[in-house]
């Protein structure tokens, strides 16, 4: 099998800057893209070195965008976990996605996130993950059946 | 979706700024046309004549590492060393040169010839002297052709024994610019 090179820093960047700006000025909204935009590829020069081939830069790029898009919002809106309070009502959906679906296979967990919590469609959310939009869609559903399985 | 500039150019400082990269490189303009320069954390590593960027970045991670980046901080005091070089205000460059990617022989070459002064000119055999093999004067040259930052490590100052200009990666025109520009004299 050919081992795929990992292109220079600079080429992985120009080739992937315009879509994962576009992708996080919807996941986190015009007003903190900017921020996200930078986060996303100083964690990715963090770890570029570590990479072991250059297949799947695109996908990896977008799981790093989604986590980055996830700790901002987070950090922004702390979801004040005090266990003698009652749950908030007023939490956003996907913090309380975040919360339920903690203990899903981690495929399941993003695809049920950004569909449910942020409101991605399948052809985004299959960008993010590196799948098919059947698959993406497969692990949504799966996620939520197996979140219903745990309540019932 | 295009990314906004300043968002592009704060991302580009802060990965140099924080240390994340092998090689920073930017282009300047110079009266010997556009150039290349690239900078590791020890010093300048690569000046080019004419760059072919996309090349360029491609060889710079083979010989420093793939986390090359184009960031214009980081050779800032570089692109301004060269302005006052070619304003003729600046004889001498301060800035450190990183060589360490180099063959032993062509940084010896290269550390021997960083002594040839300004507006003065010494011949291939008279560097392979200077490094005590004075036989070495084509393997000097050589090593004077892969010469990754000239201008600044003055490989123009070489000439051959009849005083003729020989030759010059960056083509002969450059370097009876350079050597005009210093009113060099033999050595």
């Amino acid at each position: 099998m050919n081992a795929v090179a990992i292109p220079p820093f600079e080429r992985f960047y120009e080739e992937y800057r315009e879509e994962i700006y576009a992708y996080l000025r919807k996941l986190a909204g015009r007003d903190e893209a900017d921020d996200a935009f930078q986060e996303t590829f100083l964690r990715a020069l963090r770890g570029y070195q570590s990479l072991q081939h250059g297949r799947h830069l695109r996908a990896w790029a977008y799981r790093i965008a989604t986590r980055v898009a996830i700790d901002e919002r987070r950090k922004r809106r702390p979801t004040a976990e005090l266990p003698e309070l009652p749950a908030d009502d007023g939490r956003p959906a996907y913090a309380e996605l975040d919360h339920l679906t903690g203990d899903l296979p981690a495929t399941e967990r993003a695809a049920v996130v950004l569909r449910y919590g942020y409101d991605l469609d399948y052809a985004d959310i299959a960008t993010a993950l590196g799948s098919s939009e059947d698959a993406a869609r497969q692990a949504a559903s799966s996620g939520v059946r197996r979140l219903r399985r745990r309540m019932t | 979706m295009t990314v906004p500039t300043k968002t592009d150019l704060a991302f580009r400082d802060r990965a140099a700024a924080e240390a994340l990269l092998d090689v920073a490189y930017d282009l300047t303009d110079s009266p010997i046309g556009p150039l290349l320069v690239a900078t590791t954390e020890r010093g300048l590593c690569e000046i080019a004549f004419d760059p072919d960027p996309e090349e360029e970045v491609e060889r710079l991670a083979r010989q420093h590492g793939i986390r090359v980046l184009r960031s214009a901080r980081p050779v800032d005091e570089a692109r301004r060393e060269l302005d006052e070089y070619f304003e003729g205000h600046r004889h001498e460059f301060d800035l450190p040169v990183d060589l360490s990617a180099l063959p032993a022989f062509q940084q010896s070459v290269l550390a021997a010839l960083q002594r040839v002064p300004y507006g003065q000119v010494d011949t291939y055999g008279g560097l392979a002297a200077r490094i005590g093999k004075p036989k070495a004067a084509r393997a000097v040259g050589g090593a004077l052709n892969r010469n990754p930052v000239p201008i600044v490590v003055p490989c123009h100052r070489i000439v051959g024994s009849t005083g003729s200009l020989v030759g010059y990666a960056g083509g002969l025109e450059r370097k009876q610019l350079l050597l005009s520009l210093e009113g060099g004299t033999l050595v």
